[in-house]
C-alpha cells in the first residue's frame, strides 16, 4: 500500500508547481512555439513583411537533398560522439576509480575541458589539426599521413567528432565515477573472494549497476550531440568540405543567424525538435527496459 | 536594501549627466572594425565630436559584420536600433529590401541640407549602394576589391623576373610550375574563392554573374555562372591544383596567414589584406591586378567591391538625423577621405580623394598601393557595375561548397558551377518571395 499526500486544497498544488510551471513556460513552450509559428511563416529579415507560406518552409527542406544528406551526416556524427563518448569516459572512471594515489589531481584534470566552452574547444582542435600550422597535423605528415580536413571528409568527420567527444567526456566522467562509487564494496569483495576476476567482476557486477547511469547518459549525449554542437563546426570546419559536416543544428544555427531566413531556420528547428522528441520516446520506451534500478 | 538605494543613486546619476553636458545630441554607431581599423573608427569619430559642438558620435563595436547586423536587426525589432549601422556588401541587398527600417543616405543629406554628389563618387562604388531608381541608400565608407599579392623572394628563388607580376592566367600557372619546381609547396592560393574566383572574374572579363545586370536592376535576378568561359577558369584552376600548383586552404580570409608565413608565393584577395601584409610579412612582396584570359574579348574591364557602407536606420528624431548628415559631410572631405585611405588601404571612395592621394606622392612612395584604385576607376558596363543579390549569405557559402567538391575530385567544374547555379537560384527565389510587397 503506498503512501500519499493528498492536497484538500485545490490551488496550493499550482501554487507549488507554479516556478517549475513558469521557468518551462518561459524557457521552453514558449519559445518553441515561436519556433513553430514561424516555420509555417516567409519573413524578410527585419520583421517588416510578413507571409503565411502554410508547409512552403518544409517543402522546400525536403526538395533539398543537401538537407536530406545532413540527416546522414547527423546520425553518424551523433552515433559516434555518443559510443566514443561514454565508452572513453567509462574506461577512464573505471581507472580513476582504482587508482589511490594522486586521484584527486587525476580527477580534476579530467573534468577541466567541461569548463571550455565549445567554440573554445573547436578553436583548440582547429590550431592542432591545422595543415599549415598545427602540431599533430605536423606529426601525421612524419608519419606518412597527409592530413587535410579542408578537402577530405573523412578528416573533417574525424576533427568535429573529436572536438565534440573531448569537450564531453568530464561529464560523462562525473557521473560514471558517482556511479562507481555508489556500489557497495562488498559486492566487489564477495565476487573477488569467489575468484572473478577484474574483467568479469566489472560485466556481471559494475557494469549492470551501472545501467542507469549509463542510459541517462546515453540520452544526454544524444542530445548534446543534437543540439549544443554548432559552434564547434562552426569553429572548426564551417560545415565543409562541401557540406559533409553540416549537421542538422549547424544548418539551424546558420540560416537562422547569419542568413537571417527566420522560417527556414524555423522549420529546421521544428523538425529536430521531432527527431530528438521520437529519439527520446524510443529510449526510454526500448533501451529503458534494459535498465536495472 | 541597500543595493537598491545605491542603483537608485547610480540611476540618477545616469539620468542627470547628460543634463550637465548640455543636450548634446548623442548618435550610435554600430560597427565591426577591429585592431587598427577599430582605432581608425575611434578617431573618426573623436576628430568629428571635437570638431563641433551640437552632436556626438559614439562608434560601438558590435562583433564581425553578420554579428553586428544580426544584432542591430534584433535591436530593430526591438525598437532601439543605432542611428548608423555598417554593413558588408553581402548584406546589402537586404538593407535595400527593408524598405521600412532604413532611410536613404541621400533624403537624409537633403532633409538635413547638406550638400552631397552622388556623382562624386567613383561609379562603381556609388552605383553599388544606389536603387534602381537613382537614389543613392547607403554611404560609401570602407570599400576594397580584389587584388594578386605575390613573393617577390619566391620569385627570384624560382628564377622569374621579382618586378614582372603575370598578368594573365596562363601566366600564372608558367609561374606556378616554376615556384613548384624551385622545391615551393604552395605556388598560388586564393582568399574568398566565390568571391575571387566567380564574381570579380565574372566583372573582370565583363561577362555575366547573374541576370538583371547582377541583381543590380531588380530583384528576379538569376545565376548565369555556369557559361564557359567560368568552366574554362574553374576547369584551369582544377587542373592547377591537380598538379598542385594551386593548394585551397580554407574559406574566407583565412588562407591570408599561408601568404605571410611565405608557405603560398601568390594569393587572390581583398586590397584590404595590404595593411596586414605590410606590417607582417618577411620577405620583398609586390601587388598586382587580377590576373585575366587575354583572349576573352573586353578583359580586363573591373573588379567589383567589397568592404561595407553606412546605413541610416529609421524611426529618430529630426535632430539626430541633423547629426548623422554632419558626420557623413565631415567623412566625405577629400582630405578625411584621402587620410583614410593612406591609413587603411581602403578605397578612397570619392574621385577627388583619389587624386589629393596622387598629389601627395603616396603611390610613389609605396608602390602597388593604387593597384585597387586603378582596377575600380574605369569606366563601368551594366556586367561589372556590381553584384547585388538577395540571400547573399547563402550564395556565398553555395559558391565555397560546391567548388570544393570540385579541389576535391569529387565534382567536375560544369557539375559545381550548374550546382551553384541551381541552388543559388533557389535563395533568390526565396528571396524575391520573401520581400515582395
Amino acid at each position: 500500500m503506498e503512501k500519499r499526500v493528498l492536497f484538500r486544497s485545490s490551488w496550493l498544488p499550482w501554487l507549488l508547481l507554479a516556478p517549475q510551471v513558469i521557468v518551462i513556460s518561459v524557457f521552453f513552450f514558449w519559445p518553441a512555439a515561436q519556433a513553430l509559428l514561424q516555420s509555417f511563416q516567409l519573413q524578410d529579415a527585419f520583421g517588416s513583411s510578413t507571409e503565411w507560406v502554410g508547409l512552403a518552409n518544409f517543402e522546400n527542406l525536403f526538395n533539398d537533398p543537401g538537407y536530406l544528406a545532413s540527416f546522414k551526416t547527423t546520425a553518424v556524427f551523433s552515433v559516434l560522439v555518443a559510443v566514443l563518448g561514454i565508452s572513453l569516459s567509462l574506461t577512464l572512471a573505471i581507472f580513476a576509480d582504482r587508482i589511490i594515489k594522486g586521484a584527486l589531481f587525476y580527477k580534476t584534470l579530467l573534468v577541466v575541458p567541461y569548463a571550455v566552452a565549445p567554440a573554445v574547444a573547436g578553436v583548440l582542435w582547429v590550431f592542432m589539426f591545422s595543415p599549415a600550422l598545427g602540431v599533430v597535423a605536423y606529426a601525421l605528415e612524419q608519419v606518412g599521413i597527409n592530413w587535410n580536413h579542408l578537402l577530405d571528409s573523412g578528416h573533417a568527420m574525424t576533427l568535429i567528432v573529436m572536438a565534440a567527444v573531448w569537450k564531453q567526456i568530464s561529464y560523462n566522467f562525473l557521473f560514471f565515477l558517482a556511479g562507481l562509487q555508489s556500489i557497495p564494496k562488498s559486492l566487489i569483495e564477495a565476487a573477488a573472494i569467489d575468484g572473478a576476476h577484474p574483467w568479469r567482476r566489472f560485466w556481471t557486477i559494475q557494469f549492470p549497476l551501472l545501467s542507469p547511469t549509463t542510459f541517462f547518459l546515453l540520452v544526454i549525449n544524444m542530445v548534446y550531440a543534437f543540439f549544443d554542437t554548432f559552434a564547434i563546426v562552426d569553429a572548426t570546419t564551417h560545415g565543409g568540405p562541401g557540406q559533409d559536416t553540416s549537421i542538422l543544428v549547424y544548418k539551424v544555427y546558420y540560416d537562422g543567424f547569419k542568413a537571417m531566413d527566420l522560417g527556414g531556420s524555423a522549420a529546421q528547428s521544428v523538425v529536430l525538435m521531432l527527431i530528438v522528441i521520437a529519439l527520446t520516446v524510443v529510449q526510454f520506451r526500448y533501451v529503458e527496459k534494459k535498465v536495472q534500478y | 536594501m541597500k543595493s537598491r538605494l545605491s542603483t537608485l543613486t547610480f540611476a540618477a546619476c545616469a539620468l542627470l549627466a547628460p543634463l550637465a553636458s548640455q543636450a548634446q545630441t548623442d548618435i550610435q554607431w554600430w560597427h565591426s572594425m577591429v585592431a587598427v581599423n577599430n582605432e581608425w573608427v575611434n578617431d573618426l569619430a573623436k576628430d568629428f565630436n571635437a570638431s563641433q559642438k551640437e552632436y556626438r558620435i559614439v562608434p560601438t563595436y558590435k562583433g564581425s559584420y553578420d554579428e553586428s547586423m544580426t544584432a542591430a536587426i534584433a535591436a530593430f525589432r526591438a525598437g532601439n536600433a543605432p542611428h548608423i549601422l555598417q554593413v558588408f556588401e553581402v548584406g546589402t541587398a537586404t538593407m535595400m529590401a527593408s524598405k521600412g527600417a532604413i532611410v536613404p543616405v541621400a533624403k537624409v543629406m537633403k532633409d538635413a541640407g547638406q550638400k552631397f554628389d552622388p556623382t562624386a563618387y567613383i561609379s562603381a562604388v556609388a552605383g553599388y549602394y544606389t536603387a534602381p531608381n537613382g537614389q543613392m541608400l547607403s554611404f560609401p565608407f570602407n570599400s576594397s576589391t580584389t587584388i594578386f599579392y605575390y613573393n617577390k623572394d619566391a620569385f627570384k628563388a624560382a628564377g622569374l623576373d621579382p618586378d614582372k607580376a603575370p598578368s594573365t592566367w596562363p601566366e600564372v600557372a608558367l609561374a606556378a610550375a616554376k615556384l613548384k619546381a624551385s622545391g615551393h609547396k604552395c605556388p598560388f592560393t586564393t582568399a574568398w574563392q566565390g568571391w575571387t574566383q566567380l564574381e570579380s572574374f565574372s566583372a573582370w572579363h565583363n561577362v555575366e554573374f547573374a541576370s538583371k545586370s547582377n541583381g543590380l536592376a531588380g530583384m528576379d535576378a538569376r545565376m548565369k555562372i555556369n557559361s564557359p568561359l567560368h568552366q574554362r577558369h574553374i576547369e584551369n584552376l582544377a587542373s592547377m591544383s591537380k598538379q598542385g600548383l594551386f593548394v585551397y586552404k580554407g574559406r574566407g580570409n583565412v588562407p591570408e596567414a599561408s601568404f605571410i608565413s611565405g608557405e603560398c608565393a601568390m594569393i587572390n584577395t581583398s586590397s584590404g589584406f595590404y595593411g596586414n601584409v605590410a606590417k607582417n610579412t618577411k620577405f620583398g612582396y609586390g601587388l598586382a591586378p587580377l590576373p585575366y584570359y587575354p583572349d576573352v574579348p573586353g578583359a580586363p574591364q573591373n573588379t567589383v567591391i567589397g568592404g561595407a557602407s553606412l546605413w541610416v536606420m529609421s524611426g529618430k528624431k529630426p535632430a539626430e538625423y541633423k547629426g548623422v548628415a554632419a558626420f557623413f559631410s565631415y567623412i566625405s572631405s577629400p582630405e578625411v577621405q584621402s587620410a583614410s585611405h593612406k591609413r587603411t588601404g581602403y578605397l578612397p571612395v570619392t574621385t577627388a580623394a583619389y587624386q589629393l592621394t596622387e598629389k601627395s606622392g603616396f603611390y610613389k612612395e609605396k608602390p602597388g598601393t593604387d593597384v585597387a584604385v586603378t582596377q575600380m576607376i574605369r569606366k563601368v558596363t551594366d556586367k561589372s557595375r556590381g553584384i547585388r543579390l538577395g540571400n547573399y549569405v547563402q550564395v556565398r557559402a553555395i559558391e565555397d561548397e560546391e567548388l570544393e567538391q570540385v579541389w576535391s575530385g569529387k565534382k567536375s567544374a560544369k557539375e559545381a558551377l550548374d550546382a551553384i547555379v541551381k541552388r543559388g537560384n533557389e535563395q533568390l527565389e526565396r528571396f524575391q518571395k520573401a520581400n515582395k510587397s
